[in-house]
């Protein structure tokens, strides 16, 4: 047992650094920093870089543009692409539907999508959770009826984000309401978004922005060509990408670049004769949350470590980094938001053009105005990509057997 | 020991939850008044006038209502239950209190008719950028010149500051920054020469504006009580405010907490309601603990917001706020994470009410601010 970083696994970690420091434009990874939200044009722009260089699907199969990276290097590129304020390959792309066309997919709709998914060139969202669906995801009621050579979509998915931007959608619909248990009547469907009858409704979040939608289906005519895997066995596709979702969920790199900004802002906060790093409680509360997190680090290294040994199958333990995860983040938020006192009051427009210092009128401080948003905004990681109760009973049952 | 409301209190209590309820029972009605060009419903405000809120605390002597911080307690819980927006703290709570507690006659002539009919709104311009919750620490300063003083300094996140008719601004007349004599309380005309304010939105849809003061020239008779004696004034009001807050936070946790309890027996997955998991029903025990820890230490606040004996009122007042703050946070938090995510959007209340939860929490201290305030007061219990 040996928990030092190899000198191969520096000279990686050196590697990925420069690489992200130097080939991502500056003016992105400050955005990241500052806590402004990635712009549509950020987004493609750093993906398509990465892709460029071989690096936007590590996790893929190697003949897709994967990379053969034994856990820890996965690991390494992931920290550095977080700390370093990379906005990172679009989710719904690398690590959701292009992992399930590559496992699930035939030899034809992996030469189509992946290269397209992989480059960004299609934005995909996800079609999963419904109004009566949350929670419950295997009770969805969207509808795919077959009709000769095509499926004939009606329904409405709710939460989907970024849909506003997509190109594509992979919903889950129901194609057989009289099976054995709901699960097994679940198709996973390929949907281009410009296909007649689809409409997107944003719904607007608290923090003020517009990150996710409704999005109804009007016999949306779909080519049987798009199904993915086997008709009714679209549960399979779901929970081998809900697992894959899990795993990468800790976001260990990002809450320690968020917990280090707290420690340096901090110092510049004016509280009596110093500031507010003199207050030995709010030392306490970052060295506490540190803690946490470094535990966490090394939990999540343990369970990628053990990925070999279950073949690269998902471990049920991926759980506890989503609800160890999750709540760090917002441990953080709190801080920032403590620190922040009196102002984090005014509010400022988050989908109003950002410049530089753009905070032009700031009352206070420059970066107090995402405080509050970004608090309010991080309650969703506690409830998102399965709630942490839900995470609780997978431990409960598939781990410690109750 | 009297937990009862009065005849008269119920009274007031009943028109007003009447009122601000109707008022605010759907967040299209909120947003409204939102979009107003002051930012709250000039409808409504019309309306508190006329049901006497406005001159809740000026002696019925004066032509007020007569209410103390019973009275104060039950306007500001409706105000929470409705998340109503319309300058009521701003205005009467710090405004009123400071005019009714320094004011000579001569303003009181001037102001309190205009305050009770709504035409003149008041704003308390104090906090600074480098005072964070410390209410002694005064940068901006007034010179004192033949006729008067001038005004010089920035004040910051000050309530409804954009939509004032009149300012009230604490300056420093003599002393160090931090002294807590030197401090000197100042009406002032937005008007003047000199006054420039920038408005914002806040995080829980209201207003408040950053205020600069260059040169300003006031007259003599622009000081509010005593000059170098404002802190007696400043802490005074506090006390009475925080006491205000704690109210308004229980009105929108128990509001809150229906809100959850609604949506834990009428949402259903998994072929239930979800309130039938053990987990969330000890969640909303817990939630419900919380609101009535919150509820008494409300209670205890109104009580003792003007206690003679200042190490008692700041122990309790500070101990009221930090039980505010911990129910606030736990309510709060817990009751998003049950809605799921209909808790993080504008178009359920839920997240609205978590949003004003979240900046009465850092609204006059935070809770590390009153844990070190509480403890150099010697703590909460009595001696033995």
């Amino acid at each position: 047992m040996d928990l030092r970083y190899t000198p191969e696994e520096i000279a990686f970690r050196e590697e990925m650094r420069r690489f992200f420091r130097e080939k991502i434009p500056a003016e992105i990874r400050a955005k990241g920093e500052a806590g402004h939200h990635p712009s549509k044009e950020d987004m493609v722009t750093a993906q398509r870089i990465m892709n460029a260089h071989g690096l936007a699907v590590p996790n893929w199969p190697v003949e897709w543009g994967g990379k053969d990276w034994t856990p820890m290097q996965r690991y390494i590129y992931t920290e550095e692409l977080m700390s370093n304020h990379v906005p990172g390959a679009l989710p719904f792309n690398v690590a959701m539907v292009g992992p399930v066309i590559a496992h699930f997919g035939t030899p034809e709709q992996k030469a189509h999508y992946l290269p397209r998914c992989a480059n960004i060139d299609d934005w995909w969202c996800q079609g999963f959770s419904e109004p009566g669906a949350g929670s419950d995801l295997a009770s969805l009621k969207t509808r795919a009826v077959r009709d000769g050579d095509d499926y004939v979509i009606n329904g409405q998915k709710t939460w989907t984000t970024l849909a506003q931007y997509a190109d594509w959608i992979f919903v889950l619909a129901r194609t057989n309401p009289e099976a054995r248990k709901p699960q097994e009547g679940i198709s996973f469907i390929l949907v281009d978004m410009k296909t007649p009858g689809i409409t997107v409704r944003p719904i607007q979040l608290v923090d003020g922005g517009h990150e996710v939608n409704e999005v109804f289906f009007d016999d949306v005519r779909v080519p049987v060509a798009n199904l993915i895997g086997t008709e009714n066995r679209g549960w399979d596709c779901a929970k081998f990408l809900l697992a894959n979702e899990r795993s990468g969920i800790a976001r260990v790199g990002a809450s320690k670049a968020n917990v280090r900004r707290v420690r340096e802002l901090a110092r510049t906060v004016p509280a009596g004769d110093g500031s507010v790093w003199d207050s030995e409680t709010f030392r306490y509360k970052v060295n506490s949350v540190e803690i946490d997190l470094k535990a966490l680090e090394i939990t999540q290294l343990r369970v990628i470590a053990n990925e070999r040994a279950r073949g690269g199958m998902p471990d049920p333990a991926s759980s506890i980094l989503k609800i160890k995860g999750s709540e760090i983040q917002q441990r953080i938020t709190e801080l920032a938001l403590e620190l922040a006192g009196p102002f984090a009051l005014p509010y400022h427009d988050m989908e109003e053009e950002i410049g530089d210092g753009a905070n032009d009128l700031p009352d206070g401080f420059d970066w107090a105005d995402t405080v509050a948003p970004t608090y309010f905004n991080n309650r969703k990681v506690t409830i998102y990509g399965g709630s942490n109760e839900i995470q609780r009973n997978i431990i409960a049952k598939m781990v410690l057997g109750f | 020991m009297d937990f009862e409301l009065s005849d008269d209190q119920r009274l007031l209590k009943d028109s007003v939850d009447k009122l601000i309820g109707t008022a605010y029972d759907d967040l299209g009605k909120r947003a409204r008044a939102q979009a107003e060009p002051d930012g709250f419903s000039a409808d409504l405000w019309t309306k508190y006038a006329e049901l006497g809120l406005l001159s809740l605390p000026f002696s019925e002597e004066e032509g007020g209502f007569g209410g103390g911080t019973v009275e104060t307690m039950i306007v500001m819980e409706a105000i929470g239950r409705g998340l109503a927006i319309e300058p009521f703290f701003a205005s009467i709570i710090l405004g009123g209190n400071l005019i009714r507690l320094g004011a000579d006659a001569a303003i009181r002539q001037e102001l309190i008719p205009g305050i009770a009919d709504g035409s003149q709104r008041l704003a308390f311009a104090h906090t600074e950028r480098q005072a964070r919750y410390n209410l002694h620490d005064i940068g901006t300063h007034a010179r004192k010149t033949a006729n008067g003083y001038t005004l010089e300094g920035d004040k910051s996140v000050v309530l409804h500051g954009d939509s004032a008719t009149k300012l009230i601004v604490s300056a420093r007349t003599s002393g160090k920054r931090t002294d807590r004599d030197g401090i000197t309380l100042f009406l002032v005309d937005p008007a003047t020469a000199g006054v420039s304010r920038r408005g914002v939105a806040t995080q829980d849809g209201q207003r408040a504006a950053a205020v600069s003061l260059a040169s300003v020239q006031l007259p003599a008779s622009a000081v509010l009580g005593e000059a170098d004696r404002g802190a007696d004034l400043i802490d005074s009001v506090s006390a009475i405010a925080i006491a205000a807050l704690c109210a308004e936070a229980v009105g929108a946790m128990s509001a809150l907490h229906e809100l959850t309890l609604e949506y834990l027996k009428t949402r259903k997955q998994f072929g239930v309601t979800i309130g039938s998991f053990q987990v969330l029903q000890h969640r909303a025990v817990d939630m419900f603990t919380a609101l009535e820890q919150a509820r008494s230490m409300e209670y205890f606040a109104a009580m003792m917001a003007t206690a003679e004996n200042p190490r008692e009122r700041q122990a309790a007042m500070s101990g009221a706020k930090i039980q505010i703050n911990n129910s606030a946070r736990f309510i709060g938090q817990s009751a998003i994470q049950m809605h799921g995510g209909i808790g993080i959007t504008m178009a359920y209340r839920s997240g609205h009410y978590f949003k004003r939860l979240t900046m009465i929490e850092s609204a006059f201290g935070d809770t590390d601010h009153h844990m070190r305030l509480l403890d150099q007061a010697g703590g909460l219990l009595e001696a033995a």
